[in-house]
């Protein structure tokens, strides 16, 4: 406790919701508010109908949500995959050839995402692999920028993993596959469930690299909600967002609920 | 068992081999091939042209400095914000405190964009400021209208990346011990000296760490700034989105492209050395 007088408290208080409510509580507030509405021009939001949510079941909404929620899928499972058997295999690596693996696996974190798609438009539009305009280098493209989160999360579990079970099992003859299969895996499964979780929040609102090189055919929601609030729509816009968030948090709370489950075992 | 050891090593290797191999085919040779297309004038050969011209636009320059003083000023406005919220939070703390934790942890999860999309309800033409202003005063239009100006994007960035600088220091906070606080202020030390002379040394590293991130996150924002659709606002992510989709140019695309990557790229490495020499050596020397 840093301030004691219950006065100097109370202000701090004040100073700290007066900063915090309307900076991050309002805006997602206001987006939930705006779906629900038809006009703003006062204080609150005017004409409360559900017609954006009844057009959004209709119209190419759904698809895109599908699209997001598929697309998030694929990439979540292939940077889990590539992510967590990197972090596994630079382990074994002398010091100096793990450091590079790590530092190139991180790599996609520094480059804007906007490059990361730009890149893919000009390596998949030419021979030998031709991508561009299909729905695989959108998946390709997310796997790249969420591999980086996974393949951190594990590697900073694995370095907190107690060597000892790792041992004693090698060491009552267990061979390495199955060592990893029994013993390693299962104690990384609640970063594994956090990692998963993290890439596929990341991948659904995943915007920048999505732009440069989407099909049409394959639209994620978030350009669907960047192609609606541009032509002007921007109550429809809130309500996909709404949609956006809604299905990142359910998404978010059954990992949660693996992962403690998980740590229960 | 000599001789095992370099067979061992090899399969560990091989091992390592199949994750880097995907990583090169998807990442790093079509980043490579971005450099070499960087390269390519029209005419098909290879010289330093197309950075000679990209760089004597003036919306190139234009968009650089707009991409640097808006990452700076962004990331000045959340270490700042971030840091008194979290200082809050961890030392006068109060009844649903932890719930707050975690609310910003969702936040994290939300995509930028939707920042900008809230502030068009919160500052937009039509909106809650401007609606409060108009049915006080019963004038035509409020006076607020600066969304499509570099304040509105400095606004949402400073919005979305203050939690990034909170949850490193709020991680770090929770290290500082409260004896040592007590011992301060029974000493007489006034809550302002108590967190400049114990509490922010400690938590130094992790605000430099959540700083860089911040920086490197706001050089390389896209989301936002697209949202905001102000023509005169052209940062470097969007002036890449121009030039390549909007005018089909690639090979100015491409160079745009790199100047971002070696910016962003330059200060990440930068991050991470001052993150390993911190967790290796101490505080003191997280403010080189």
């Amino acid at each position: 406790m840093l301030v004691h007088s219950r006065r100097a408290r109370w202000a701090v208080w004040t100073v700290f919701f007066a900063l915090f409510l309307p900076l991050f509580a309002l805006p997602l507030l206001v987006i939930v508010a705006a779906s629900f509405a038809t006009g703003w021009s006062g204080v609150l939001p005017s004409g409360a109908t559900l017609a954006h949510y009844q057009d959004l079941a209709r119209g190419d909404s759904l698809d895109a949500l599908i699209t997001s929620l598929l697309t998030a899928l694929a990439a979540s499972v292939l940077a889990l995959v590539a992510g967590t058997w990197a972090a596994l295999a630079a382990e074994r690596l002398p010091r100096r050839v793990r450091r590079i693996v790590d530092g190139l696996f991180l790599l996609p974190v520094a480059v804007p995402s906007v490059a990361v798609g730009l890149s893919l438009l000009v390596a998949f539009s030419q021979p030998p692999v031709l991508l561009n305009g299909t729905r695989q280098i959108v998946i390709v493209a997310h796997t790249v920028l969420v591999t980086a989160f996974a393949h951190q999360s594990v590697s900073a579990a694995l370095a907190r993993l107690d060597p000892a079970y790792e041992q004693s099992a090698a060491g009552l003859g267990a061979r390495p596959g199955y060592v990893l299969r029994r013993v390693k895996l299962p104690l990384l499964l609640p970063s594994l469930t956090a990692a998963a979780g993290l890439c596929f929040a990341l991948s659904m609102g995943e915007l920048s690299a999505t732009m440069m090189i989407y099909p049409p055919d394959w639209m994620p929601l978030p350009v669907q909600i960047f192609a609606t609030t541009d032509r002007g729509a921007l109550f429809a816009g809130a309500a996909l967002a709404v949609v956006l968030m809604a299905a990142t948090l359910l998404v978010l709370l059954a990992v949660s609920r693996i992962r403690t489950r998980a740590s229960y075992r | 068992m000599a001789s095992a050891a370099p067979a061992a090593r090899r399969a560990h290797t091989l091992w390592a081999l199949p994750p880097v191999a995907a990583l090169a085919l998807v990442f790093l040779y079509p980043l490579a091939l971005v450099v070499w297309q960087s390269f390519t004038s029209e005419d098909g050969g290879h010289s330093t042209a197309p950075y000679a011209a990209v760089l004597a636009q003036a919306s190139f320059r234009d968009a650089l400095a707009n991409t640097v003083l808006i990452a700076v000023g962004a990331t000045a406005g959340a270490l700042v914000l971030g840091c008194a919220l979290a200082l809050v939070i961890a030392f006068v703390p109060f009844p649903g405190g932890r719930a707050l934790g975690r609310f910003i942890d969702v936040f994290l999860a939300f995509p930028s964009f939707l920042i900008t999309l809230a502030l068009l309800f919160l500052y937009g033409t039509v909106g809650i400021a401007n609606g409060l202003w108009t049915q006080a005063t019963g004038a035509a239009s409020g006076p607020f209208d600066f969304l499509h100006t570099p304040w509105g994007v400095l606004l949402a960035e400073v919005t979305y990346f203050t939690p990034f600088v909170m949850r490193p220091l709020l991680a770090a906070f929770a290290q500082v011990e409260t004896g040592q606080l007590e011992a301060a202020s029974s000493l007489g030390a006034r809550p302002r000296q108590v967190v400049r002379k114990v509490i922010l040394p400690e938590a130094l590293p992790s605000l430099a760490a959540g700083g860089a991130l911040v920086l490197v996150m706001c050089l390389n924002e896209f989301g936002i700034v697209l949202f905001t659709g102000a023509k005169d606002v052209v940062t470097l992510p969007v002036l890449v989105y121009t030039k390549a989709i909007l005018d089909g140019d690639y090979t100015g695309a491409c160079v745009v492209a790199v100047v971002n990557i070696a910016l962003s790229v330059a200060l990440y490495a930068l991050y991470r050395c001052v993150a390993a020499r911190t967790a290796a050596g101490g505080v003191r020397s997280a403010r080189a």
